[in-house]
């Protein structure tokens, strides 16, 4: 044994040494556990030194890497400032594009329902000048334009054609000091002026102290300037306080929000309804209809269907005076005797100086009453319900509504007499419902004009 | 018998020099081995492939006075390395100390100085560690790891040629102490 040992020393230690690894092996194996005692101390022995290095590293290797790093990061930062130049570039270019497609397709679909026949049209330039809001667009007198076009968006009214060229056009926005246009509100048929201030708003003159404009009311062409068509927006109020003389309204237009690049131009504008919208001041005042009692009436009143007004009633006077003094209106030479006109009665049922001829008393007409302030049994043309009218509506609208052009002359409508006049409705005040949803006492008829253009 | 081989099979001249490798190296050499291998490649993955505590066993078992010092040089580092491990601990030692061992005799025979030798040697023990460890793995601890073995004939070549300059710095290393 000796004898083995001492030759194969290093065998021998070789497998004492591997067989208790392999025992070790075994038994950790076999019972699943660990021998903690070598783990810890070699852990021991190697983190601290680990720890040191990595204490080293971070303050050493670390901030020359860091250093590095930021090198690399001011050049990626650098370039990326460049690329995020470019991406905005390249958003906005597409935003912009998106944003015309929506244009072009707002424009070609109101281009579609409007009744007005326009044509399209980019803004390619603005005009020289610091104040002057004028701007040009690709159209031009080859596309059918002329001067005094209006140009107007899906959104409102833009300006009009003030030079039409052949290849383009010189568009004065209304925003120019120089640009007038009539405008009506959209709750109280409030008629203005609108003016260009050079700035974003524009002004609507001409109206009324006493005139009643909401914040925020909207207002439309009115077509009285027989440039816009009636009824297209022109924008919102934004003030509204009284002035002078006038009240100085200010409205925000509605078709120059966010800039002007496609617009339409009127080439035939059709007049439309402006919206209604509610009244905003409820004051008229709708008068009962009248009691026809025999004590109100009137001596001499006509009956319904016969004369109708003063000229008609003192026609009839001066013609029974004619028949009566054997007299002939229009005959003889002159300087011949004329009938004496100091024993005709008064057109108001006052018995002249004189004797009064009984039929001509009996056919005198009311008296005692104003004419315009009491129920007409035949209501004139355009004037169907005069006892409603207030005075600042009384006036009729110098435009026609439905035409543009000048048209001729339209023909007298038929005087319907009515034999009693309806009662008002309590609810609109408006007599006839189907003239206008708005309570609006002088009501045009609706005559269709020959001029309107398709 | 040719000149070469004798000169192959005479005496090594690191043998004369082992006694003065100081004990502290002996334990620091060892240690940066271990530990650069466990945090070398957390910032050069590819540097993984290193088996530095096993170039460093087949260093000190060329350099010793005999297998019985080399080969329990060579269970400590595999034990160390096992201690750092998730593998029970032995699985390491028992393979370097066979490495240590072997190492150990074979420079008895060879002039392990010549750089072809040593790299020979260092590919083998590289091949040999490998390869044991495969086997007691599926042997003792019965994992089915898989055996690439031309990917350890690579790692071989590479940690062969990466012990060529080691053992030229530490045969300095072992003169200046």
């Amino acid at each position: 044994m000796d004898f083995f040992l001492s030759r194969y020393r290093h065998l021998t230690v070789l497998l004492i040494v591997i067989t208790a690894q392999l025992v070790l092996i075994a038994y950790q194996v076999k019972t699943n556990k660990d021998i903690p005692l070598i783990r810890v101390w070699a852990v021991t022995a190697v983190t601290p030194v680990e720890t040191g290095l990595e204490l080293v590293r971070r303050y050493t290797w670390g901030f020359v890497e860091d250093y590095f790093v930021l090198l690399h990061v001011r050049g990626q930062n650098e370039r990326l400032l460049r690329e995020n130049g470019q991406l905005k570039i390249e958003n906005n270019y597409l935003k912009a594009e998106l944003s015309t497609a929506d244009r072009a397709r707002a424009l070609s679909v109101f281009q579609t329902r409007s009744p007005s026949r326009t044509v399209a049209a980019r803004v390619i330039g603005n005009g020289t000048g610091a104040n002057s809001k004028v701007v040009f667009v690709d159209r031009g007198s080859t596309s059918g334009v002329e001067s005094g076009m209006a140009v107007v968006t899906p959104d409102g009214i833009v300006g009009k054609v003030v030079e039409a060229y052949p290849t383009a056009s010189l568009v004065m926005l209304i925003t120019d000091p120089t640009f007038a246009a009539g405008v009506v509100s959209q709750k109280n048929r409030v008629h203005g002026t609108l003016k260009g201030q050079g700035h974003a708003e524009c002004l609507v003159d001409y109206v009324q102290n006493e005139e009643h404009v909401d914040i925020g009311e909207w207002f439309y062409t009115s077509g009285d300037d027989r440039i816009f068509p009636k009824g297209f927006p022109v924008g919102q109020v934004t003030a509204s306080p009284n002035g002078k003389s006038f009240k100085e309204i200010y409205i925000s237009p509605s078709g120059m929000q966010g800039g002007v690049e496609e617009v339409l131009i009127v080439l035939q504008g059709v007049h439309q309804e402006v919206p209604g919208g509610e009244v905003a001041s409820p004051s008229y005042n709708i008068l009962a209809a009248p009691a026809e009692t025999a004590s109100q009436t009137p001596q001499g009143a006509p009956k319904p269907g016969s004369l109708a007004t003063d000229a008609d009633r003192l026609r009839a006077i001066y013609k029974d005076v004619g028949v009566e003094q054997k007299h002939t209106y229009g005959e003889g030479p002159p300087g011949t005797k004329p009938p004496d006109f100091t024993r005709i009665p008064s057109i108001h049922g006052v018995p002249a100086p004189g004797s009064v001829p009984p039929n001509a008393a009996a056919q005198q007409p009311s008296a005692g009453r104003p004419a315009a302030a009491k129920p007409a049994p035949a209501p004139a043309p355009g004037q169907a319900q005069s006892g409603q009218v207030q005075p600042n509506q009384a006036q009729p609208n110098p435009v026609q509504p439905g035409q543009l052009k000048p048209v001729p002359p339209k023909p007298p409508a038929p005087v319907t007499a009515k034999p009693k006049p309806a009662p008002p409705d309590p609810d609109n005040g408006v007599d006839d419902p189907g003239a206008s949803p708005v309570r609006r006492p002088v009501a045009p008829p609706a005559v269709p004009s020959p001029a309107t253009n398709q | 018998m040719t000149e070469y081989t004798e000169r192959l099979l005479s005496e090594s001249p690191r043998k004369e020099a082992a006694d003065r490798f100081r004990i502290v190296w002996l334990v620091v050499i060892p240690l940066i081995a271990v530990l650069s291998q466990v945090y070398v490649p957390r910032f050069i993955p590819f540097l993984a492939y290193l088996e530095l505590p096993l170039l460093i066993t087949v260093h000190f078992a060329l350099t010793s006075a005999g297998p019985i010092p080399a080969l329990f040089y060579g269970m400590s580092i595999g034990l160390v390395q096992d201690s750092l491990s998730h593998q029970p601990i032995g699985m390491y030692g028992i393979v370097k100390t066979l490495v240590g061992y072997f190492a150990a005799s074979v420079s008895m025979r060879f002039d392990v100085q010549n750089p072809v030798v040593t790299f020979i040697l260092a590919f083998f023990f590289y091949f040999f560690h490998q390869f044991f460890y495969w086997v007691l793995s599926r042997a003792l601890l019965g994992e089915a790891l898989g055996f690439d073995a031309q990917q350890t004939v690579i790692f071989g070549l590479l940690n062969a040629a990466v012990a060529l300059p080691l053992f030229r710095v530490l045969d300095k290393l072992k003169v200046a102490s």
